[in-house]
């Protein structure tokens, strides 16, 4: 069985769909915007689904009003990273809901490596199970 | 089984997807329009503009320039629904001018109309001065600066006092930095904001003849005239009207003529120093309405009408420190 079929990682929103368009993710955020989410940008090379936690690419941008802002930002972390998976987060500082509330990948590496699937032999001839991104095998920054 | 999605090209203009959402009025909805009244019908700019023209007073020169930069995008919008080139202008603004002549305001309306001419997507107004933009140590005014470009986007970014940003006698001021940051964006990403800066004129003067990329990429520049003493009173009055409050006319002898002593006191108040033209008649009036208000306090047992409530007496005014240190002398 193959892992990884489409070749693509999918997390987050959208990742089952084509990859959204700079109109179509000023859309997103504009959504976002006008429900009053703080946008921020994040980026990895490790994209482990248990990876929750990404590096920041600057601040969560509070207070904006327009997605042009939020684009910007978006343009620069490409620019800066341009094999390594972004995702724009919008989070809702709404009292009682207070996390992230959208999440989706709006940059891939130009080839996806992966996962291979790991065996660990057990006592009593149990199979323990795990995925691990062939990513990971190199050091950072030399992965994609 | 598996298609591939991320090979496939990009997913075509979604016009039923969350588009449908009210993006910003004017630009889509005068497409079709050819004549100056048909945009103007569907933009809403008239009332904006008659707005401007009703709600301040005086400022003639500054609701002519308005005027012309309402018009020249009008004209923009009709060039290019048949076709022609209409590149966005560049409407970079500094309105100088002595305190209190109205650039906030001014600003604020500009923001309106600049919306509604679908020149700006959001039409909100960013004010900010230089604490807002210029950081404290190495590397903490860019991204301050970058983090309000951000929130202006869409918007007008109204820097007050902008003068502050370039300070000659410290050459390692960061303002340097904040300023080269916003040329850059103001060159770049013209579509996105419009910059207004807005200072006292001589200081704006020498700020731009010290950062002369600054000035050139400014393509209006607004100077706010004082107000005269019949303009004043005519702002006291619309200031007296919005908060329900009106001068007690005189009656030619005993009753003295609230309305001409407040022209007495600005007459007197404008040969101080620190004349702020509208501000100093808002303050005034505030002070004003203090005294009417703890004379009213002392008169405990009497039912006060509302007429009564909002009548500002001439020795509300007269008590004024003004007037008794012109007594004095």
């Amino acid at each position: 069985m193959m892992t990884n079929p489409t070749g693509r990682i999918t997390q987050g929103q959208f990742s089952f769909l084509p990859d959204l368009s700079d109109d179509d993710i000023r859309l997103q955020i504009e959504y976002g915007l006008r429900k009053g989410y703080a946008w921020s940008v994040e980026y990895t090379d490790d994209p482990h689904p248990r990876n929750t936690y990404w590096e920041m690419y600057g601040m969560p941008m509070f207070d904006l009003q327009d997605a042009a802002g939020v684009m910007v930002e978006l343009a620069q972390c490409r620019q800066t990273f341009p094999q390594h998976y972004i995702r724009l987060m919008a989070f809702d500082s709404t009292r009682g809901i207070e996390s992230i509330t959208m999440s989706f990948i709006v940059n891939r590496p130009s080839k996806e490596l992966g996962f291979g699937l790991a065996r660990q032999e057990w006592h009593n001839r149990t199979m323990r199970y795990t995925v691990h991104s062939y990513a990971t095998d190199k050091p950072e920054g030399e992965r994609y | 089984m598996y298609n591939i999605p991320g090979q496939t090209s990009h997913a075509p203009a979604r016009s039923d997807a969350p588009s449908a959402q009210p993006v910003a009025g004017a630009r889509e909805v005068a497409a079709g329009a050819h004549t100056v009244a048909e945009v103007l019908a569907h933009s809403q700019v008239q009332t904006v503009l008659a707005e401007l023209d009703h709600g301040l007073v005086g400022l003639a020169p500054v609701k002519q320039r308005v005027r012309d930069i309402a018009a020249l995008l009008v004209i923009d919008r009709l060039r290019k629904n048949r076709g022609l080139t209409a590149q966005a202008p560049s409407l970079h603004m500094c309105f100088s001018g002595n305190p209190g002549t109205g650039k906030t305001t001014v600003a604020l309306r500009m923001a309106q109309i600049l919306h509604q001419l679908g020149y700006v997507r959001k039409g909100h107004l960013v004010a900010v001065t230089r604490d807002d933009l210029v950081g404290q140590y190495i590397g903490h005014t860019a991204p301050k600066t970058k983090e309000v470009l951000k929130k202006a986007m869409g918007g007008v970014l109204f820097i007050d006092e902008a003068y502050y940003l370039y300070r000659p006698e410290n050459e390692r001021d960061y303002g340097q930095e904040a300023i080269e940051i916003l040329l850059q964006v103001m060159e770049n990403q013209r579509d996105d904001l419009v910059v207004i800066l807005a200072g006292y004129k001589d200081r704006m003067d020498t700020f731009f003849s010290s950062n002369p990329g600054m000035s050139s990429r400014i393509a209006h520049h607004l100077d706010f005239p004082d107000y005269s003493v019949p303009e004043l009173m005519r702002i006291a009055e619309q200031m007296l009207v919005e908060l329900d409050y009106r001068f007690e006319p005189g009656d030619g002898a005993a009753i003295e003529d609230a309305r001409s002593t407040f022209e007495a006191y600005l007459q007197l108040r404008m040969r101080q120093p620190h004349f702020a033209n509208a501000r100093s008649v808002r303050n005034a009036l505030d002070r004003a309405r203090l005294r009417q208000a703890s004379r009213l306090f002392s008169q405990a047992e009497i039912q006060h009408t509302a007429q009564d409530l909002s009548t500002l007496s001439a020795s509300d005014i007269r008590a004024s420190r003004l007037f008794a240190a012109t007594a004095a002398t």
